[in-house]
């Protein structure tokens, strides 16, 4: 958990210093970045959306989602999610409010989890209909990420309204039913290499990553059977290995585990 | 529905059911999501950085990663804020506080990774037959004079956009006009000439009056369009323009389409 804050808030810091102070390690921002001014990193869900625009990208920023798409099946897809993410911050704090103030216990309004696949299908549907990219145009993730760089006008009513709405309206709305880009990483974590691990013979039972998991879903295979946890839908934010006081879980590489 | 109902309905049915409710409410999201884009996209008046492809393109090329803002040396691009009424996250240039510079390497532009911002159309080509950047090639929007406040225009010797102007003697010259009002003076009367002004916006910046009587508009906005056939028969260049077009050109009104030539000996009249 912490290092997964140091992890969201030092890329912030990094694109920040890059325009504010002019420093070459970082610049740009989520979209489309340089990494000292020789690698051009892209948002592939961006870059997917112009094309399905009709207009050609430029070869540099193809090479650079397809570096980034080869970064996160190594690292399994929604790490972007729980270690990157400048959303994720905001959404797990309404989250923790949620919890202290005991809102769960009221009557459970609920979205289907694959929603998000069929928003990221609209995202490219639209983008080809509209001629740009539909959901950049929206998406809170760049609104937010951009806003703290170049400033935010009134962006923050979009991060405002998933705040509400993962705060009073659906547990984990956003993120974990919703958001397209996570849709996109999930598809690509089905091919993920780094993996949770679950240890049948240590879990007693107790159920403490079911109720932590904000993608609870991925995990039928507690206390039944040892096993990676396969879903594309898990964001590898640790947070099972953190709570587990058996050690049941923990991080492995898939091919070296076998399945 | 019953739950008994439920687990009467086949298997199939349920399927299709789950689809067709997938696809209503993906419909319905879908023409909301569409709407609100369709009305953010128009916003001819944007003036873009050097080399941008044409504003359409542009909007879908552009991932508003903010890279061109972050290249130029001077703080003059913005990229605009939601809110604004503006493209959000897209750069654009405020002339009247901080115009484009027209720096030689053209920073703005070569930061683009995705092509919204082209080097092609701020190059030429070199006498050694290389592609060099030439900004003043750049197309930002083209200067358009108030008469009716520019003091120049008035008689008042002013000529702070001349002087502003990088293409001097091109892109803005100065034509001495007769002074009917004296009858004696001249007017020293400003000039724009849109096959050099680049629409760097330094002239904007310099104007003296208190909101600038020289400003930069969009191409689009600030340029009419003549007919293909109008030729400048003084040209000789010009009538040449004639031969590459289509033998036939017609124009089609819905009157011309019932009947195109002969109206007046069929009794109409």
């Amino acid at each position: 958990m912490v290092l997964r804050r140091i992890s969201q808030i030092s890329l912030m810091t990094l694109f920040i210093t890059g325009n504010v102070l002019g420093w070459h390690i970082l610049r740009g921002n989520l979209s489309t970045s340089r990494l000292f001014d020789l690698l051009t990193l892209a948002d592939p869900l961006a870059v997917l959306q112009v094309l399905a625009a009709g207009k050609i990208v430029s070869l540099q920023a193809i090479l650079g989602a397809l570096v980034i798409v080869l970064f996160f099946t190594v690292m399994g897809g929604r790490v972007f999610c729980s270690w990157i993410c400048p959303v994720n911050v905001v959404t797990d704090f309404a989250n923790w409010l949620r919890k202290r103030a005991r809102l769960d216990i009221s009557s459970e309004n609920s979205i289907n989890r694959k929603t998000r696949y069929w928003v990221l299908g609209m995202a490219l549907v639209i983008s080809a209909l509209t001629g740009v990219a539909a959901f950049e145009w929206i998406s809170p993730i760049s609104m937010l990420h951009r806003g703290i760089i170049f400033g935010m006008g009134i962006g923050w009513t979009a991060v405002l309204g998933v705040f509400l709405f993962d705060l009073f309206v659906v547990k984990n709305g956003f993120c974990g039913h919703l958001c397209p880009l996570g849709g996109f990483y999930s598809l690509i974590g089905r091919a993920g290499m780094v993996k949770v691990r679950h240890n049948k013979n240590r879990c007693t039972l107790c159920r403490k990553c079911l109720e932590i998991c904000p993608e609870a879903q991925v995990l039928p295979m507690v206390g039944k059977e040892s096993g990676i946890v396969l879903s594309g839908e898990c964001t590898n934010c640790g947070r099972c290995i953190e709570v587990c006081d058996e050690e049941a879980m923990e991080f492995g590489l898939r091919h070296v585990y076998g399945k | 529905m019953s739950d008994s109902e439920r687990a009467k309905m086949p298997e199939r049915r349920e399927f299709i059911l789950g689809v067709l409710k997938g696809l209503g409410a993906a419909g319905v999201g879908g023409a909301v999501w569409a709407g609100f884009l369709d009305g953010k996209k128009s916003y001819a008046l944007i003036l873009r950085p050097p080399g941008s492809i044409p504003e359409d393109a542009f909007l879908a090329k552009c991932t508003k990663c903010g890279l061109c803002v972050e290249a130029c040396p001077y703080k003059a691009l913005i990229l605009a804020k939601p809110g604004e009424g503006r493209p959000m996250g897209t750069p654009y240039f405020v002339m009247r506080e901080n115009p484009c510079r027209m720096c030689r390497d053209i920073p703005c532009t070569v930061a683009c990774p995705t092509g919204a911002l082209d080097t092609n159309l701020v190059s030429e080509q070199a006498v050694s037959g290389k592609k060099i950047l030439a900004v003043n090639h750049a197309k930002i929007g083209l200067a358009v004079i108030d008469r009716e406040t520019c003091i120049a225009y008035w008689g008042i010797q002013c000529d702070a956009c001349y002087r502003a102007c990088p293409v001097m003697d091109k892109a803005i010259t100065v034509e001495p006009v007769r002074n009917e009002r004296t009858g004696k003076h001249a007017v020293l009367a400003p000039v724009v000439h849109s096959d050099h002004c680049t629409g760097c916006g330094l002239c904007e910046h310099a104007c003296v009056t208190k909101k600038a009587s020289i400003f930069i508009l969009t191409r689009s906005i600030a340029m009419g369009e003549s007919s293909a056939r109008y030729i400048k028969g003084w040209e000789e260049k010009d009538e040449e323009r004639l031969r590459e077009l289509p033998e036939e050109t017609v124009t089609k009104t819905p009157r011309s389409e019932k009947n195109p030539l002969d109206y007046l000996n069929k009794g109409e009249f």
